[in-house]
């Protein structure tokens, strides 16, 4: 039963990223696209946390935490962008 | 890991999973930039926290001890996501992106824009 | 020349808490890192401390943790809703700003304001006014204004000045 939910979910997040791909390559402004990417990388962390359930192993956590860190810097390195122009003043 | 934990975790993912999808279906449908700001900054918070929650009890009872370390995520994704969502609006209005024309209240907007720029009229 | 400062034991004790039992945490609490997050958690706030700003200090810790638990349960309750306004068509939809009159003026719970006005009822923060006065939010669908800027300043703002005590 666990396996067949794993593979439910791996399916649904599959198809979130395949639409947040749609927005990141028609979204018709720069924010757009980063609201795009901003969103694929939450939904890339699940799909790691699935893949650690899957394959039963702890390890896959850390690589979770690592995206959880860098793609809250990045986001908010692309909004100083946007807003300033630069990003370190 | 008896029949109940298996449920439990089965549902805490799917519920997530979904979630996650409904945010990215209004990331792509939704009208204009602010709306589309909505709706990943809410689900995502939510349904990364279910799934999340999901592994730590999968971990928890296979290892036989506590391991609360996918806690950290989530309560880490519950800090960054409203100050993401923040910065993105903001740049949103310093780009001056084009609003829905059913958009109430677009004045408010304009003084918000002024706020950012004093010397632009 | 930086004035010399008197030497502190525990300069912020919740931060050296938070910091002992994020430690704990990542190593699954084995005995050996409490002893080595003890440390930590003395040393490293005596080489930030010149770093720290003065920060409001939650007065009420316990009405703290509630205001927490009950914004965890407005988070799902505002996200079915967000969930219902995604899956309907963009026809009925009516987003629009709106201006929230602010009390608060310190920082922290000025920041906490604004995030979980972000993470709720179907608003996003988008700008706050120089003097801090104003906060510009963006609704996804709204149905009245009035009652939408009583509810946030009830839910939300009224709790925090209570916890922080300003």
């Amino acid at each position: 039963m666990l396996s067949v939910a794993i593979l439910i979910a791996c399916a649904l997040i599959c198809c979130a990223l395949a639409l947040n791909t749609w927005r990141l390559i028609i979204g018709p402004t720069t924010p757009d696209r980063i609201i795009a990417v901003d969103t694929m990388y939450i939904n890339s962390i699940a799909l790691i946390i699935l893949l650690g359930l899957h394959q039963g192993s702890a390890i896959y956590y850390e690589s979770a935490l690592l995206i959880a860190l860098l793609g809250f810097v990045s986001t908010s390195a692309f909004c100083k962008y946007l807003l300033r122009g630069d990003i370190i003043e | 890991m008896t029949v109940f934990l298996e449920v439990v975790i089965s549902v805490l993912l799917v519920f997530g999973s979904i979630v996650m999808l409904i945010g990215s279906i209004g990331l792509a449908k939704l009208p204009d930039y602010f709306t589309r700001l909505h709706a990943p900054t809410k689900a995502s918070t939510l349904g990364c926290a279910s799934i999340l929650i999901a592994s730590m009890i999968f971990f928890s009872v296979q290892l036989g001890h506590v391991s609360l370390k996918e806690m950290l995520i989530s309560m880490f994704l519950l800090i960054t996501a409203p100050v993401a969502a923040h910065m993105l609006a903001k740049a949103g209005l310093h780009y001056k992106v084009k609003m829905a024309d059913s958009t109430k209240n677009q004045h408010l907007a304009k003084k918000a824009y002024l706020q950012q720029h004093p010397d632009d009229k | 020349m930086d004035k010399l400062r008197k030497f502190v034991w525990f300069p912020t004790p919740y931060h050296s808490v938070l910091l002992w039992l994020v430690w704990q945490i990542l190593h699954d609490f084995s005995r050996g890192h409490m002893v080595l997050g003890a440390v930590f958690a003395i040393v490293i706030p005596w080489i930030v401390a010149p770093l720290n700003e003065k920060e409001a200090v939650a007065k009420k810790p316990i009405k703290a943790v509630m205001y927490l638990f009950r914004l965890l349960i407005d988070i799902v309750a505002s996200n079915y809703d967000v969930a219902k306004r995604v899956l309907q068509s963009n026809r009925g939809l009516k987003p629009a700003f709106i201006a929230v009159p602010l009390d608060i003026k310190e920082l922290l719970p000025l920041t906490i304001f604004t995030s979980s006005v972000s993470l709720t009822p179907g608003t996003v923060s988008v700008e706050l006014s120089d003097d801090r006065t104003w906060l510009y939010v963006h609704v996804l669908h709204l149905e009245d204004e009035q009652e939408l800027i009583n509810l946030i300043k009830d839910r939300y703002e009224a709790p925090l000045k209570e916890i922080f005590g300003c």
